[in-house]
């Protein structure tokens, strides 16, 4: 056998089953993984411009409520998530959005005429019409939302910005 | 190197005994017929390994498993390719199974002393059945639930105790979200882990006892 150049019956079956093996191995393995971190590729980008409505609506130094929903595809589940803010507008050019939303837990602020500033229903928080901390809990200023006018409109660019800090 | 790994992993594990006493073993003169039972053998295991990958993103519950199957066939990488593997494959081992049954039928090889191979043999074929049976169910389209409705009903017109095994294939009067989730927990655990140990079974039968050899003129 080891001076010969042939090979035997069994060593070439040998060779045929492992190289067989190998490229369905191979045919087989690198799909799987694309198929196992399929999801973790798909980034998918929520940003958004969300139409608030003609500036005008909006009156001036006294903060108006607005609400919209997102909806969220993860796979085969849609979820519909509902959002909500206050625009104060100062002048034309100088519009702020702020989030709802308390930056102590997450539950929606309200605006309190009487009291002058957002008062949260779960911990007794309050924020003054800016969105900064008067009282509570609360370890930062409210979020808010990058705005622009375009045509007379109003939009906020979706998501909101955290504070920073 | 390499060969020194294997001779410190040999020694301790002994593969050249597991290999000469597990598949060097003599065979007699067969045919392609006597692959079968090997072929059986690797679509139960591809069956398993792309059943496993299904499970990643297939959700046993009336309300999602059409949806998640949806997903995996257009949503998930390769997933059609997985999924039609799964498919196919579960078609093709019923009858790679059922031929691989006939040939050691038509060769006569449940005779003397591999009695016990054939029995282990019948009950592999009704698990590879069963496995087909409550596979049918899990994408929970049309056609599987009344299927499903279809065939648990045979399973109740048995005399007497019909009614009962009724209900118990459907975990209640109907098929519903109890019968989806029993088919499933039966189709990637009970009915695997019997196959898996019976084919242990058939597998050492075979390897104690040889292959049946075909008669020739000297017989
Ligand atoms: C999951 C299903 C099965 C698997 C994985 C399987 C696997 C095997 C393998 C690898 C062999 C040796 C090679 C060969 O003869 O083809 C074999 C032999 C055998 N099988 Fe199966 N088998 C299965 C189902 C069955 C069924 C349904 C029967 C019959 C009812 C059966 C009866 C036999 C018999 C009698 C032999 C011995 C053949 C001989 O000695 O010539 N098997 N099986
Ligand atoms: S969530 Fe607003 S104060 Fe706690």
């Amino acid at each position: 056998m080891a001076s010969s150049h042939r090979i035997s019956r069994r060593d070439f079956a040998k060779f045929v089953t492992a190289a067989l093996s190998t490229v369905m191995g191979a045919a087989m393995g690198i799909p799987v993984i694309g198929y196992l971190i399929d999801p973790a590729l798909k980034v998918q980008s929520s940003e958004a411009w969300i139409p608030l409505g003609p500036l005008e609506s909006f009156p001036k130094d006294s903060p108006k409520s607005f609400s919209f929903t997102r909806s969220n595809i993860n796979g085969w589940e849609k979820t519909v998530n509902s959002y909500g803010g206050f625009v104060i507008k100062k002048s034309d050019s100088d519009i702020l959005a702020l989030s709802n939303r308390c930056t102590h837990l997450s539950c929606s602020v309200n605006w309190s005429e009487e009291e002058n500033a957002y008062t949260c229903p779960c911990h007794e928080a309050s924020f003054d019409m800016e969105g900064g901390v008067l009282d509570g809990p609360p370890p930062h200023a409210l979020d808010h939302f990058e705005t622009k006018v375009e045509e007379g409109a109003l939009f906020i660019l979706f998501p909101a910005i955290p504070h920073e800090g | 190197m390499f060969k020194k790994i294997y001779a410190w992993l040999d020694e301790r594990l002994g593969f050249d005994d597991l290999y000469k006493g597990l598949l060097d073993r003599p065979e007699p003169h067969g045919n392609w017929w006597n692959t079968l039972g090997s072929a059986s053998l690797f679509l139960f295991i591809m069956q398993g390994a792309t059943g496993i990958f299904l499970t990643v993103y297939y959700t046993p519950s009336p309300d999602h498993a059409y949806d998640s199957i949806q997903y995996i066939m257009d949503g998930v990488a390769f997933g059609w390719l997985i999924r039609g593997i799964h498919h196919w494959g579960a078609s093709l081992m019923v009858l790679v199974v059922f031929i691989h049954m006939l040939r050691t039928f038509f060769s006569a090889s449940y005779k003397y002393p591999r009695e016990l191979t054939w029995i282990v043999g019948s009950l592999l074929f009704l698990l590879t059945l069963g496995m087909g049976f409550t596979g049918y169910l899990l994408p929970f389209n049309q056609r599987a639930y009344w299927a499903t409705v279809v065939a648990t009903n045979i399973g109740g017109v048995v005399p007497g105790v019909g009614p009962f095994i009724l209900r118990a294939m459907r975990g209640g009067t109907d098929v519903s979200a109890l019968t989806l989730s029993r088919f499933f927990s039966a189709h990637i655990w009970m009915l695997p882990a019997a196959l898996a140990a019976l084919i242990g079974a058939h597998l050492y039968l075979i390897m104690r006892l040889g292959e049946s050899a075909y008669p020739d003129a000297d017989d």
